[in-house]
C-alpha cells in the first residue's frame, strides 16, 4: 500500500506535516499516520494564543487502537486551531492533508522548517 | 436505532426466517455449538425496568425540605416479583463469565474463584468494624498477620503490607517505597525506571506516576531481556528495573540472577510484577531470584474476585532493607509478657520510615480474607499443584491449536499468532463458539497476538473444547470474521462510534428518545 506524501510540505519523523504560507505554518498528520492509528476518536489541541517550540508536544490524538502525542514542526504562536476536529475527529482519517489539519502556527523562524524531512525523505522513512 | 450496537430490530426480521437452533453460521461443529440467550421485547434487548413499566407515585405529603429540593410525584417501575426475577436472570444469561465457560485472557489470569472463599468472607465473625479495639479483634489481626507471613514465604520477601487496594495500587506503593529507600540513602537523584517493552502497561504508568523517566528496554530475539540493552540502560540514575517473570510471553527470564546482579551493581532495585506469580507458586520465589520489592495480584494468584473497579487487594512484599518504608499500619506479634505461652497476641504498628497510609485501615479485609482462605485451603502441596497445572494446561492447549506459537518454552501462558487473520476478528469469532477469547494484539512482539492463559482450573475436556474453538476459526473466511460474532446477544460492537459518541449516563438515552 502506498500513501500520499505531498511535495509541497515538510515532515517530522513522528509523522506530522508542515505547510508554510507567508510565515504561517499549517500542521497535521500524514495519511500514513492516520492509517496506522485507525479510526481517530479524539483530538486534543492547544488554545489559540499559546506558544510552542519546534518538536515540543502540542496535543494528543486518540484512536480506537492507540493514544499518541503530537509534535510541533515549528516554533511560534498558535494563531488558529481546527475546531471542526472536536466534533468530527474522523476528518483526520478522511482528509489528513486537507480538512483534517490541526493547527496554524505563526512561525518565529521559518528556516526551522529546513531541518525537517523532505517529502522524498519521509517517503523513504515509511517505505 | 442506536449507534453502539447493531439493531435488535434488524435481528427480529432475520430471526423470523430461521428455525430456532438453526445454524446461523453455516457450520455444524458440535464440539463448539453455542447460541447465547437473547431476549427481545418491542424491538429492544431485554428493556430496562424503567422501560418495562413506569407508574406515577404521588408523594401526597408536605416535606420540611425546601420546595426546590422536593417533588410531588415520582415515576417508578412497578413490576411483580417474577417479572423482576426474570429480568435479572435474563440479564445474567445475556453475558458471559467464568461461570459460563473458559476465560483464557492472557496476563489477566481469569481463574475460577472457589465459592468457599465467599462463604468464609460472609461469616458473621468476618464482619468486623475496623475501629474496634485491637484486643477485641485478635482473630482478625491473626488472619492478617498470617497472610503477611504466607505471602512473604511464597514470594521470598521479608516483610509484607496488605494495605494497597489493587494490583496497580500495589505497584505504585512498591515504587513509592523504592523512592523512599533511595531518598533515605541520599540517592534521591535516581530518576529513571527501566521497563521492558513487553511489560504490562501499568508498569510504565506506575513509573511515570511515581515521577520517574521511563526507559524502555527492547527484548532480545528470544523474547527475553536483552542483557546488552540492559547494560546500556543502567546508570547511576537508575532507581529500579520492573520485571515480570515469567514475562508476558510466558517465558522464564533465565538470566534473572545476572540481571539482578547488574541492577544491584548499578545501585538500582529490582521490582517484581506479581501478575504471573501463579506460574511459580511453590516452585520458585522472586526473593530468591534477587528481587527487592514485589506486588501480589491476589485476584490472579489466589483467586479473589477481579476488581472491575470494586474493592481489590494488591499486597506488597519487600526485602528487609525496604521494610521500614512500607505503608502503615502493619500487623505484628506483640511482645506481650502477659500473654500465655501458647497464644500470641497481635498488634498494629507503623514502620519506622513509613511512606504513610495508602488506603483506609488495614486494606480491603474481605478480599484479603478470601486470599487467606484460598492459601490455607490449598496449602504447600496445593499451591505447587496449581502452578504445575497452570503450566501443563497452557502447554497442552498450545499443542492442540493450529495457530503458530513463535516463542517458547513457555510457562502458564503463551502467545499465538493469528498470522494473516486479524487477531481482534479471531477473538470476536471465538465468541461464536461459546468460549471467551484470549487477549489480543499484545504483546506487540508477536504479530496479531493471541495471548492465551487457560489457568490451572480447566479440565482436559474444557481445554479440548477451547482448542476446537481456536481451530474452527482458522478455517473461517474473511467475511465471516469481519461480521463476527453472530451467535451472541450483542453482535459486532461499533467501537469507533462508541468512542466518538459515548453515552455515559441514562440522560444520554433520554436525549435520544
Amino acid at each position: 500500500m502506498t500513501f500520499d506524501v505531498p511535495e509541497d510540505r515538510r515532515y517530522l519523523e513522528s509523522h506530522e506535516w508542515a505547510h508554510e504560507t507567508n510565515g504561517v505554518v499549517r500542521v497535521g498528520i500524514t495519511e500514513f499516520a492516520q492509517d496506522e492509528l485507525g479510526d481517530v476518536v479524539f483530538v486534543e489541541l492547544p488554545d489559540e494564543g499559546d506558544s510552542v517550540t519546534q518538536e515540543a508536544e502540542f496535543g494528543v490524538i486518540e484512536s480506537i487502537k492507540a493514544v499518541s502525542d503530537l509534535y510541533a514542526p515549528a516554533g511560534g504562536e498558535i494563531v488558529s486551531v481546527n475546531e471542526a476536529l472536536f466534533d468530527s475527529p474522523e476528518l483526520v482519517n478522511d482528509d489528513p492533508f486537507g480538512e483534517g489539519w490541526m493547527l496554524e502556527i505563526d512561525a518565529d523562524d521559518t528556516d526551522e522548517l529546513e531541518a525537517l524531512l523532505s517529502a522524498e525523505e519521509y517517503e523513504d522513512q515509511i517505505a | 436505532m442506536t449507534d453502539g450496537v447493531d439493531s435488535p430490530v434488524d435481528d427480529e426480521t432475520d430471526g423470523g426466517s430461521e428455525a430456532i437452533g438453526g445454524d446461523r453460521s453455516g457450520r455444524t461443529d458440535d464440539r463448539v455449538r453455542y447460541d447465547q440467550a437473547r431476549y427481545v421485547e418491542d424491538g429492544q434487548y431485554e428493556p430496562l425496568l424503567s422501560e418495562k413499566d413506569l407508574t406515577r407515585v404521588e408523594i401526597g405529603e408536605d416535606s420540611p425540605l425546601p420546595e426546590e429540593l422536593t417533588r410531588d410525584s415520582l415515576e417508578l417501575p412497578s413490576l411483580s416479583e417474577p417479572e423482576l426475577a426474570r429480568h435479572y436472570t435474563r440479564l445474567s444469561q445475556m453475558v458471559y463469565g467464568i461461570d459460563s465457560g473458559p476465560y483464557p485472557l492472557g496476563s489477566c489470569t481469569m481463574k475460577y474463584n472457589p465459592k468457599f472463599t465467599e462463604d468464609v468472607a460472609a461469616l458473621p465473625s468476618a464482619s468486623v468494624h475496623p475501629d474496634r479495639s485491637e484486643q477485641s479483634v485478635q482473630g482478625t489481626l491473626e488472619v492478617l498477620y498470617r497472610l503477611q507471613e504466607y505471602l512473604g514465604l511464597i514470594g521470598g520477601m521479608d516483610a509484607v503490607t496488605l494495605q494497597p487496594p489493587a494490583g496497580a495500587a500495589g505497584e505504585f506503593v512498591g515504587i513509592r517505597v523504592a523512592t523512599a529507600y533511595h531518598d533515605h540513602r541520599g540517592e534521591g537523584h535516581r530518576d529513571e525506571v527501566i521497563v521492558p517493552e513487553s511489560a504490562h502497561g501499568t508498569n510504565f504508568a506506575t513509573a511515570a506516576l511515581g515521577g520517574y523517566d521511563v526507559v524502555s528496554l527492547p527484548s532480545d530475539d528470544g523474547g527475553r531481556v536483552d542483557l546488552e540493552a540492559l547494560e546500556a540502560a543502567l546508570s547511576e540514575n537508575t532507581a529500579a528495573l520492573m520485571l515480570t517473570n515469567p514475562n508476558t510471553l510466558g517465558l522464564f527470564e533465565r538470566e534473572i540472577a545476572e540481571i539482578a546482579e547488574m541492577v544491584h551493581d548499578a545501585g538500582g532495585l529490582l521490582y517484581y510484577d506479581g501478575a504471573n506469580l501463579n506460574a511459580l507458586l511453590g516452585r520458585a520465589r522472586p526473593g530468591d531470584m534477587g528481587f527487592d520489592v514485589m506486588h501480589y495480584n491476589v485476584h490472579k494468584t489466589f483467586a479473589t474476585p477481579h476488581g472491575g473497579g470494586g474493592p481489590g487487594a494488591g499486597p506488597v512484599g519487600v526485602v528487609a532493607d525496604l521494610a521500614p518504608f512500607l505503608p502503615a499500619p502493619r500487623v505484628r506479634e506483640a511482645d506481650d509478657a502477659s500473654a500465655s505461652e501458647s497464644e500470641s497476641t497481635y498488634e498494629l504498628f507503623d514502620p519506622d520510615h513509613t511512606i504513610g497510609t495508602v488506603h483506609g485501615f488495614q486494606g480491603n479485609w474481605l478480599v484479603l480474607v478470601k486470599a487467606f482462605a484460598y492459601i490455607a485451603r490449598l496449602g504447600d502441596a496445593g499451591l505447587a499443584d496449581a502452578s504445575a497445572k497452570a503450566v501443563l494446561n497452557a502447554n497442552y492447549l498450545a499443542s492442540q491449536i493450529e495457530y503458530d506459537v513463535p516463542y517458547g518454552p513457555f510457562h502458564h501462558e503463551f502467545v499465538a499468532s493469528a498470522g494473516e487473520q486479524d487477531a481482534a476478528d479471531v477473538a470476536k469469532r471465538m465468541l461464536d463458539y461459546g468460549v471467551h477469547p484470549p487477549t489480543t494484539k499484545w504483546p506487540e512482539i508477536v504479530p496479531e497476538a493471541l495471548m492465551t492463559e487457560p489457568t490451572e482450573v480447566e479440565s482436559k475436556a474444557t481445554l479440548d473444547r477451547l482448542a476446537a474453538a481456536f481451530n474452527a476459526v482458522t478455517t473461517d473466511g474473511d467475511a465471516t470474521l469481519e461480521d463476527a460474532p453472530e451467535r451472541t446477544t450483542a453482535r459486532r460492537i461499533d467501537q469507533t462510534s462508541a468512542a466518538r459518541n459515548p453515552r455515559l449516563s441514562w440522560q444520554a438515552l433520554e436525549d435520544e428518545s
